[in-house]
């Protein structure tokens, strides 16, 4: 959708009530939300009073004097931000009196601003500019002889925007935004009157300072002073784009404003569902590598991975790929070739590569990245309530009064959704966390977590039965709930075994090294603190029983009767963008789309029937299966798009092995990534900005993607998979990624009421949509549960085999940081890496000194799979014996030393305990090594293929 | 197929069920497991394997994959 460049800006935040007041402004009668203010019942009547420091993402401040009114029988000229309407308010907006004082303030504030708006990088986009024509400014007496800001040097620390204070007229909003909106309060008003200053944290450049790049202070400053540098670059944009962001599991809606094809910046959408207006450094900057050098815009081939690439046609590459699947399949037979896609790709792209495996392939070998982050939450969630995703919207969490955050670190997974909750926990919502590390959330500025309980790697499971034990044994259970909404058979069975003593938090505290009274607080607080949520992440699921914990995750919200209303709930922050959407459209080896097995006769049918072909009803290969089946033999060929096993699945050396044993690897992706480099046939694939479809984030919630711009290799990425599949001989003639939502609605239950239509006309919808839900489901389970009754299961806690020894004396866990994605292969290419440009290993005070190890030091980390170099950061984040490290950049190699451990139901990998031993080390791991020349090799050879074309 | 890696497998997926009381329900729930997420080419391999013995299969599992259809046999 189309849009201009400027939003209308009501002034100040909406309030919601369900007393409506009624005033008079300018002779118009409004009627709006008591509690609202002046200023904004006025802009909802179409009359715009003159602002600065006022806008409707901020509450009001009341500094600027310019948004001034008159109010019958109310003496003086109050500020109508912070004035809330009356019932028979008369107010007067325009007057002559008024006049004078605003342009009086404007002419203060200019004597004091530099006059170079014909090159200004706001020109055309400046309040203050407006501001002034407004009030009809035309001169301004005090001359700008006198003592002004206009030398103050420009701060451009920054990689993405600049800090201009000789242009900064003080409104705060820049201050109040990092405090309201982003909540990290790097920014604060330097000294007092004339010395006045916006400073980022103790007066340091902005880099240097707590400030997190999120960009609400840039959205919110009125003039140029906090300006993107794409801006300054460029110039403003001439028409926008709504779009949705590419990066993690909020699935940020955003404005791509553009000049042409160029895309000159992305902003927050204010009326985006899931981030209302807000963003993150990823989403909001880190968009350059979608036009950065080492993109790959032109099919090849190669028959072995250590010859050449060769530059080929689209028909070439795309005959070569069917003749070389159908080859093995003739050969090997029809289960010997299999795709995986990404929760990077859209639904629409995700459901072809499902569905070319399952019709074309005739197999069921299809998986997705999912496998190794969020598969145990679709299988616990749809054990026990019957659908296997969230059960909320993140607005829920504006009604949660206590938050329990487990395995989940939201500042630097879920920034923005975290922001949100740092708003609701410094109103007064208390926080409960559970995780082996200090998490920024426990202590962040106006927060504080009544009970961390910092756990042992591995021992979940003890942790949430120890909770669900207190409950249930102090009588702190909803009984009521339980008996109206669950299962009666396996409640009583699950309450005798939670019940056992060997399940109190005193029986466990030696296993799980979390002190009983912690655990029993925080149980009593979870079960009594009026509405409670529990957000979770990978700490939850990557382990060996992720699965079991998110049971008992849902085990305790049933128990309490936290689950189907406002503020309440089960809440899998998933990690990327796609994650629920690659899910929901049935791209794992056991499911159609909607989460139904392919045992099942009646949804097979449906899909035989509309699709035309017999299809396999027997499961197919996960990932973990494909990647030993290649090994033995009997796999032998691949379609991955948009994901890099190599580099994010565990054991890299088996992952290779596994690569190099196939006969035909076909990547379809932006970069030559790890994966890429073991492919035959590489796919020039298309970013988020070029090409059309849908992502599905946390909260179920469908948005749209939109091409903003032509797909470099002239493909967008569902055209590719449908060419693919006409060569292996099955037609998908799609002419729209709509018609492609058309065909899942038609086949999905849940999705039967969803179309490009609709979400254009609504923003974004959030499944199930269909005639009972026409708009979408926000919350889940309100009068029954998906499965009709809510089931209770047993979480016997089983340790992990994964255990230290002298030899491996550590626990390794790793995770993620605020500055880069996933596997880096798109915040690597961008300044985001300013931040963040290695990976490292956290590691406690106490472990370093006995080691010798100071910060910066080089260390060798080994565990029984592996070895790879990392350089230490000593921090006390980390607890005594537990290390950590990010797995972002390849050479890392932290997946050289993660186990082949994996959960029981669904082989998500053990990612968060590996046993390990570091020691100090002087050179690179012998993987590392070899690491660097093979991709040397390759990139040589990929750069041998550019220039072959070239000549 | 890696035979060390199914019966790992089926032995993590045993340690869920082991706690159910009653034991046939375990029994199927790890037999069902089995059926409903393993590729038919795990299943033949670990049905082999316990034609063998079932060497390091604990109980549970052992006594779930005795189930699974032997090779030739339809599923």
């Amino acid at each position: 959708m189309i849009s201009t460049i400027r939003w209308k800006d009501l002034g100040t935040p909406a309030r919601v009530s369900e007393r409506l007041v009624d005033l008079e402004v300018d002779g118009i009668p409004v009627s709006v939300p008591e509690g609202t203010s002046v200023l904004r019942a006025a802009a909802e009547a179409g009359i715009s009073i003159p602002k600065l420091c006022a806008t409707d993402s901020l509450e009001a401040f009341g500094s600027c004097r310019l948004c001034l009114v008159e109010i019958e029988g109310c003496k003086g000229y109050p500020a109508s931000c912070t004035t809330p309407v009356a019932a028979g308010m008369v107010v007067h907006t325009q007057t002559r009196k008024l006049a004078d004082i605003r342009r009086g303030v404007m002419e203060l504030y200019i004597s004091d601003h530099p006059l170079d708006c014909l090159t200004c990088s706001a020109n055309g986009n400046c309040e203050l500019q407006d501001m002034a024509g407004a009030v009809g400014l035309r001169e301004v007496r005090y001359g700008y002889e006198g003592e002004n800001h206009l030398d103050l040097k420009k701060d451009t620390s920054n990689p993405y925007f600049t800090f201009d204070p000789s242009k900064c007229i003080v409104c705060s909003r820049c201050v109040r935004a990092c405090e309201e909106t982003q909540g990290t309060f790097a920014l604060t008003i330097d000294s007092r009157g004339f010395e006045s200053k916006v400073s980022a944290g103790m007066n340091e450049a902005f880099m240097d300072s707590e400030c997190v790049s999120c960009g609400a202070c840039v959205q919110a400053c009125p003039t140029a002073t906090l300006m993107e540098k794409s801006v300054i670059d460029l110039g403003q944009a001439e028409h926008s784009v709504i779009t949705t962001c590419a990066y993690c599991g909020v699935g940020c809606s955003f404005r791509a404003e553009m000049k042409g094809n160029e895309l000159v910046r992305m902003v927050p959408n204010k009326d985006g569902h899931a981030n209302h207006g807000h963003s993150c450094v990823k989403g909001r900057f880190a968009f350059g590598y979608a036009t950065h050098k080492d993109r790959i815009t032109t099919p090849m081939i190669r028959d072995k991975i250590s010859d050449p690439w060769k530059q080929v046609s689209w028909e070439e590459a795309i005959t070569h790929a069917a003749s070389e699947f159908k080859r093995i399949q003739a050969k090997y037979g029809r289960g010997a070739v299999g795709g995986i896609t990404s929760s990077r790709c859209t639904n629409e792209e995700t459901y072809l590569v499902q569905k070319l495996v399952r019709a074309a392939f005739g197999n069921n070998n299809v998986d997705t990245c999912a496998r190794v982050c969020h598969s145990p939450t679709g299988y616990g969630l749809k054990a026990t309530l019957g659908e296997s995703a969230g059960t909320q919207d993140f607005d829920s969490v504006d009604k949660t009064d206590v938050v329990l955050v487990i395995g989940a670190n939201p500042t630097d997974g879920h920034p923005v959704f975290a922001s949100r909750m740092k708003r609701r926990l410094r109103e007064g919502a208390k926080l409960i966390v559970v995780d082996p590390r200090t998490i920024d959330l426990v202590r962040t500025p106006h927060v504080e977590a009544s009970h961390h309980l910092k756990l042992r790697p591995g021992t979940n499971v003890a942790v949430v039965n120890a909770l669900a034990h207190t409950i249930v044994t102090e009588g702190l259970a909803n009984e009521a709930f339980v008996a109206e909404r669950c299962e009666a058979k396996d409640y009583a069975k699950w309450k005798a075994f939670i019940s056992e003593e060997r399940n109190s938090p005193e029986a466990l505290e030696a296993e799980t090294g979390v002190p009983a009274a912690e655990v029993r607080a925080a149980a009593r607080l979870y079960a009594t603190g009026g509405n409670a949520a529990i957000y979770y992440g990978l700490g939850v699921t990557e382990h060996s029983q992720g699965s079991t914990m998110v049971i008992g995750i849902a085990n305790l919200a049933m128990l309490t009767g936290n689950i189907g209303r406002e503020g309440v709930g089960v809440n899998p922050l998933r990690g990327q963008n796609n994650v629920q959407g690659a899910c929901d459209m049935g791209s794992f080896p056991h499911e159609l789309p909607g989460y139904r097995h392919v045992s099942d006769t009646a949804t097979r049918t449906l899909f035989e029937q509309n699709w035309g072909v017999k299809l396999e009803s027997e499961p197919g290969l996960r990932i973990p299966n494909m990647l030993d089946a290649a090994i033995d033999g009997s796999f032998r060929g691949i379609y991955v798009e948009g994901e890099d096993i190599a580099q994010s699945d565990p054991g890299t050396q088996h992952v290779t092995a596994a690569l190099e044993a196939m006969e035909c690897v076909v990547v379809q992706d932006l970069f030559l990534n790890e994966t890429a480099k073991y492919a035959h046939v590489f796919l020039p694939g298309s970013s988020f900005l070029e090409k059309n479809g849908t992502f599905t984030n946390a909260e179920r919630r469908i948005s749209p993607v939109r091409k903003v711009m032509p797909s470099l290799s002239g493909k967008e990425d569902w055209e590719i998979t449908a060419m693919l599949a006409e060569a292996l001989g099955y037609p998908m003639p799609y002419k729209h990624p709509s018609e492609i939502m058309d065909e899942i609605a038609r086949l999905t239950p849940t999705f039967t009421g969803v179309s490009y239509a609709k979400l254009d006309e609504l923003g974004s919808i959030q499944w199930p949509c269909n005639d009972q839900h026409p708009v979408g489901t926000p919350v889940m389970h309100v009068d029954e549960f998906v499965r009709g009754k809510g089931r209770f299961l047993i979480t016997e806690y089983v340790p992990t085999e994964e255990r230290t020894s002298r030899k491996y004396p550590l626990i390794l866990t790793t995770g993620r940081i605020l500055s880069q994605y996933n596997v880096g292969a798109q915040t690597r290419r961008t300044f985001n890496s300013m931040w963040h440009d290695e990976d490292r290993l956290e590691i406690h005070p106490s472990d370093a000194e006995l080691r010798g190890v100071k910060t910066g030091d080089w260390v060798g980390v080994s565990s029984r799979a592996g070895e790879t170099v990392l350089r230490a950061l000593i921090t006390e984040r980390v607890q005594p014996g537990v290390v950590y490290t990010t797995f972002h950049f390849p050479e890392s190699g932290a997946n050289v030393i993660t186990t082949e451990n994996s959960d029981w139901a669904t082989n998500c990998p053990e990612y968060k305990v590996t046993a390990v031993q570091v020691e100090p080390v002087t050179q690179p791991s012998e993987w590392q090594k070899r690491f660097r020349t093979f991709t040397e090799q390759q990139e040589e050879l990929l750069e041998e293929a550019r220039e072959t074309t070239q000549a | 197929m890696d035979i060390e890696r199914l019966v790992k497998m089926a032995n993590d997926i045993a340690h869920f069920f082991h706690s159910e009381p009653d034991h046939e329900e375990a029994v199927k729930g790890v037999l069902g497991h089995i059926q409903r997420f393993w590729d038919p080419r795990m299943r033949k391999a670990l049905a082999a394997h316990v034609d063998q013995g079932g060497s390091g299969l604990i109980p549970l599992a052992l006594e779930a994959a005795k189930q699974l259809p032997k090779a030739g046999q339809t599923a």
